[in-house]
């Protein structure tokens, strides 16, 4: 069960700290430690990372979501064409979806340029993909659950009864 | 000239936190726990059912009572929530904020010279709606070796088997602290042995760290002399929507509705729309808000006692309810922390007797507010040991 809080507040805010993830769970600080220990080394939790407004930097990524088809053969599956995707550095995320198309893929990338040319020259040739549609992100206003826009001041009075 | 007010009105005193307030102002940087609403906004499906009402012109009164589909909604809530029962035409009344309610009780049922008993610490609003009634208020208070239960000997040594009616609010604002069913049941007993009218402000119903809340109402032979207020405010974060209700005997709430009728007519029309839909689809919110009051006060409650400062272990509403270190009394501790530290506390005074010698915080703030705020009372308390 403290597996399952420690997690959830990771999730929330991975940099909180050992000391008040202990405070909040009741639990002592070397337990809380054992329990990201074991999250980490069971590959529950495979990282921590910024959630990054880029609008508000000058040196913005080009991100692209990129739908694409596949067919399958007797000797090839998903997973087959997922790893050889996967590996590449500019794919940030790799999802096998219901609907129209089978893949979603999270591009990320400096320009536009290189981009369009990873997913004509690496992705579009793999023989099992037969289609891909590529849509460039133009404004993001929700990342992994945190909006981005200014946010609701607290416009609270200071005392209230 | 001076305007000739009535009595009633001058007998009650200015609230003692007025004065907070304006150093509050003069400061910058002030980090408030001072605050008893909660710091998230209303859900936002709420807020959405509330819009579309007005886009769809919905801006007449309703019945006096209040829609009968939120009423319908409400007691679906409060069985299931607290194993309440009450008949949606005749027993719940829908009003302006749970503080219209209690104040409608007040004027239904208190004849003028008839003792109203209130546990103390609480909520600041029940003295002077007495007053306002024409009643008398008798201090009931509470004690921290008691964790601010409510006990048949506090009832008795304030003389409180005298009274015609006794009001109590658990969860409790100020101290946080909580009833369970066995700390009810002597209270139910000494209020049918002496015929007391309860009024159970319940409004931090859902605001209970530790077991299931349990309403006073519900034990044997009290759902006949109790009313039980509760609202949207605390839980689904709907303070300035100002929507609450009261569950009582039909005859009680028929003696309500008849000044609510005359008086507010009917509760806010849009507020009322986005409270149907937080019964119906907001569940997940409260929980959500609910599992963060609890780790803040768990963080809060550490933290005190890291600081060496003695605090009981409150487990509802969004408050605790530290004790001011010795040499201090509760309003010099606030008013110095506030001047020199910028943190916003409430001395326990203000909410009536047993509060004295703490402090009211509340950690409807986020997170980091909170350990900045706590780091500063930090200093503010080395600086004295």
């Amino acid at each position: 069960m403290s597996e399952r809080e420690v997690l959830e507040l990771l999730r929330e805010n991975a940099r909180y700290s050992t000391a008040d993830i202990a405070r909040m769970t009741d639990l002592e600080e070397p337990e809380v430690d054992a329990v990201i220990e074991e999250l980490e080394s069971a590959g529950v939790v495979r990282g921590y990372r910024a959630v990054v407004d880029w609008d508000k930097l000058e040196d913005e990524k080009v991100r692209a979501e990129v739908e694409l088809n596949v067919e399958l053969d007797r000797e090839t599956g998903y997973g087959d064409i997922a790893e050889r995707l996967a590996r590449f550095p500019q794919v940030k995320a790799l999802r096998l979806v219901s609907g129209d198309y089978d893949f979603d893929m999270e591009v990320e990338g400096d320009s536009i340029r290189e981009v369009s040319m990873f997913v004509s020259e690496k992705v579009a040739p793999v023989p099992e993909i037969t289609q891909t549609v590529t849509h460039y992100v133009m404004t993001s206003y929700k990342e992994h659950g945190i909006e981005l826009g200014d946010g609701d001041e607290d416009d609270r009075l200071s005392f209230s009864p | 000239m001076t305007f000739d007010l009535a009595d009633r009105v001058q007998t009650v005193p200015p609230s003692g936190i007025r004065r907070f307030f304006e150093i509050a102002e003069e400061r910058d940087e002030v980090i408030s726990l001072g605050v008893g609403e909660p710091d998230f906004s209303t859900p936002w499906a709420a807020r959405d059912a509330a819009i579309t009402s007005l886009e769809q012109g919905k801006t007449s009164y309703t019945a006096n009572r209040g829609r009968k589909d939120l009423r319908v909604a409400i007691a679906n809530y409060v069985t299931d929530r607290f194993n309440l029962g009450y008949d949606p035409d005749e027993e719940i009344i829908v009003t302006a904020g749970a503080s219209e309610a209690v104040d409608l009780a007040f004027r239904a049922f208190v004849d003028p010279g008839e003792t109203v008993a209130i546990a103390q610490p609480s909520y600041i609003s029940y003295e002077p709606g007495v007053i306002f009634a024409g009643g008398e208020p008798l201090a009931v208070p509470t004690r921290e070796e008691d964790e601010f239960r409510l006990t048949v000997s506090a009832l008795e040594r304030a003389g409180a088997s005298e009274a015609d009616m006794l009001v109590l609010c658990y969860p409790n604002n100020p101290t946080g602290a909580i009833m369970t069913e066995a700390d009810l049941e002597p209270v139910a007993e000494f209020a049918r042995e002496h015929d007391l009218t309860v009024l159970a402000d319940e409004i931090y119903a859902e605001l209970t760290y530790e077991g299931e809340h349990t309403s006073i109402a519900t034990l044997p032979g009290m759902r006949e002399r109790t009313i039980v207020f509760n609202g949207f405010s605390k839980a689904h974060a709907m303070t300035g929507l100002r929507l609450g209700y009261a569950l009582g005997p039909a005859d009680a709430i028929a003696a309500m509705n008849k000044i609510h009728q005359y008086t507010m007519l009917s509760a806010p029309t849009t507020a009322q729309y986005a409270a149907l839909e937080a019964l119906s689809s907001c569940g997940s919110d409260v929980r959500e808000m609910v599992d963060q009051y609890d780790r803040r006060r768990r963080f809060v409650l550490s933290r005190f006692r890291e600081i060496g400062m003695d605090v009981f272990e409150a487990k509802g509403a969004f408050y605790c309810f530290p004790e001011v270190p010795a040499g201090l009394t509760a309003e010099e501790f606030a008013e110095g922390v506030l001047r020199e530290q910028g943190v916003a506390v409430v001395p326990g005074d203000v909410f009536g007797a047993g509060g004295e010698g703490h402090l009211r915080v509340s950690y409807a703030t986020g997170l980091s507010d909170l350990r900045e705020a706590l780091t500063r009372i930090e200093a503010f308390v080395d600086e004295r040991t």
